[in-house]
């Protein structure tokens, strides 16, 4: 059921809103263990194709494969079940809750306790619950928030609460992680740890589509890197090809490429 | 779990005191003023349970506590069967019925629980009064048996007041356990934000049903205890005032805290004993104290009150 050589495919897959394209026939597949660089523009469509992954969006057409599975249609939760965690751009915890709690929650799909066993706290529910502490005691240790795991998450610096929503993500044991520019609002130390933690992930196994602006992180981290533009797929490739692409550097830069309107509007 | 457990400490020092105060209190209308607290922080706590905890407004609570009330009544008194068989009856009524609110409105987020609730509560309210050969209507149900446990009725105020404290003290346990569950999690993570709880795998409809559900339970069971302490019903104690009343009492008391339902609900049970004297301006000073504690103590009494203890605290430690 599952092929060996990818774990995700977008098989054209379009959507529209209100008669704009948000994204037009887009198809490209992750190999298990990649990191994958998603750029473009602001409005080329990056969140809008997260969303379909994660199952917040169907795709007006075309549909996504994970693990040999059609996902399309199916409850977020169910995905999560399935192996596809994410963290959001702009950072999002239980701010309630304790760090450790957070991290708690994240593994939701791999525990069972339901209302009745809460109540009856039964030797299996009660080993259950232990278990769950420990391994996101473990999560925290390895984002390097060990010491903080009785602090309320809402107190922690913004650049560690970053690092708690990667380790709630991978709390779930996802296969598939997507991260949603998880350097924003990091100063350079922090995007350098950052990237040494995503790199420590995918050594865990774990398959990573990532968005993110800071060039830098995304060219050293990334086996690949797929750039949209407008809905577009206009790129797909090494990060040093891409990096030399025409069609790129028009995206970016608004240069001439063959884009001829957008000339004419710059000269005037 | 390892540490000793804050709350049953609590729970075991408050047990002691509401039992010495049961054994030593001898004046009626102070033990019947007891009871009736007990009943509204059970029908809080359920509250807590929904809006506090899992962030889910229902404005149609006591139509809960109104179905616990008068299933018991007509199954105890019209059909002659025993309050104790009527018991699960009641409290199933009232799960099947918020299952079958539940479903559709809790699938949304925001308010839509809020008025759906607000629409049912009115329409449970209008069955109570209209539906006289059952109810007996607007003038109310008379006639509802006293408990007995083993051949011993509980018709005193004591031994009343030791059957409802000892149901409180019950689900202040179980409450705290299903808060500091897998569970309890899922909920607190709802209310702080869905779409991210939904991201981290929980099935929030799912979820925000099933508290729903069980608050329902405990609404129900409150209507029970109560139906069988004053042995008449009237539909004005399950309209729409008596609902908001409930929420007033949670977000007087503490919105996420467990004794802050306790808290909430002595205050308004209290409150209209006292303002009795008040008489016309008695619902002005209620407003007024309810205004009061939104604007400086937004998170209720109890979280205001531990606050300005920590921070008179500190203060003192510089």
């Amino acid at each position: 059921m599952t092929s060996d050589d990818t774990i995700l495919e977008i098989e054209s897959a379009s959507i529209s809103f209100g008669g704009v394209r948000a994204l037009i026939d887009i198809g490209f597949s992750l190999a298990p263990g990649s990191i994958t660089g998603l750029i473009g523009p602001n409005g080329a469509g990056k969140t809008t194709l997260f969303n379909l992954i994660t199952g917040i969006l169907p795709p007006d057409s075309g549909q996504i494969l994970f693990m040999g599975q059609p996902i399309t249609g199916k409850p977020v939760h169910e995905l999560v079940r399935m192996g596809i965690a994410r963290t959001f751009q702009n950072v999002e915890l239980f701010s309630s809750m304790s760090v450790l709690e957070n991290v708690q929650v994240g593994m939701h799909t791999r525990t069972s306790c339901g209302i009745f066993g809460s109540v009856l706290r039964t030797p299996g529910i009660v080993r259950e619950e232990t278990r769950s502490q420990e391994k996101a005691a473990e999560l925290l240790e390895f984002v390097g928030l060990g010491e903080h795991a009785e602090r309320k998450s809402a107190d922690l610096p913004f650049g560690w609460q970053r690092l708690l929503e990667l380790a709630r993500a991978m709390a779930s044991e996802p296969k598939l992680l997507l991260l949603d520019e998880p350097a924003a609002g990091l100063n350079t130390n922090e995007t350098d740890m950052l990237g040494e933690l995503i790199e420590n992930i995918r050594n865990r196994g774990v398959t990573v589509l990532l968005v993110e602006h800071d060039m830098a992180l995304t060219m050293k981290l990334c086996d690949r890197i797929v750039v949209l533009d407008r809905g577009n797929l206009i790129a797909d490739g090494p990060p040093r090809s891409v990096q030399d692409d025409e069609a790129v550097m028009a995206a970016y830069l608004g240069k001439p490429g063959n884009d001829n309107k957008n000339k004419a509007s710059q000269s005037t | 779990m390892k540490k000793p457990d804050k709350h049953t400490i609590a729970c075991i020092l408050f047990a002691a005191g509401a039992t010495a105060v049961g054994l030593m209190l001898d004046d009626p209308y102070y033990l019947q003023v007891l009871i009736f607290i007990g009943i509204n922080t059970l029908l809080a706590l359920s509250l807590n349970l929904l809006m506090g905890y899992a962030g889910q407004i229902s404005l149609g609570h006591a139509a809960f506590y109104g179905i616990g009330a008068y299933t018991t009544a007509v199954l105890s008194a019209t059909y002659g069967i025993s309050p104790w068989l009527a018991l699960p009856a009641a409290i199933f009524m009232a799960m099947a019925v918020a299952y079958i609110v539940g479903k559709p409105t809790l699938r949304l987020s925001g308010y839509y629980l809020g008025m759906g609730t607000l629409g049912f509560g009115m329409i449970v309210s209008i069955v109570f009064r209209e539906w006289h050969s059952v109810t007996g209507g607007a003038s109310g149900f008379v006639g509802i048996p006293p408990l007995e446990i083993a051949g011993f009725a509980l018709d005193t105020d004591r031994s009343y007041f030791f059957l409802v404290w000892a149901v409180v003290l019950f689900f202040f346990l179980i409450s705290r356990r299903i808060i500091d569950s897998r569970v309890g999690r899922a909920l607190r993570a709802i209310h702080d934000g869905e779409h991210a709880a939904a991201a981290m795998g929980v099935d929030t409809a799912r979820m925000k049903l099933s508290i729903f559900v069980l608050s329902a339970a405990m609404a129900s069971l409150a209507g029970f205890l109560y139906a069988h302490q004053i042995y008449f019903i009237s539909p004005e104690t399950f309209g729409f005032m008596a609902s908001i009343r409930i929420v007033t009492m949670v977000v007087i008391g503490g919105m996420a805290s467990i004794w802050g339902s306790l808290l909430g609900a002595s205050l308004l049970t209290i409150l209209p004993e006292w303002l009795h004297a008040f008489a016309d301006y008695e619902m002005m000073v209620y407003g007024l104290v309810l205004m009061l504690v939104m604007i400086f103590l937004p998170q209720g009494l109890t979280r205001g009150i531990i606050d300005l203890y920590n921070s008179s605290r500190k203060k003192h430690d510089q």
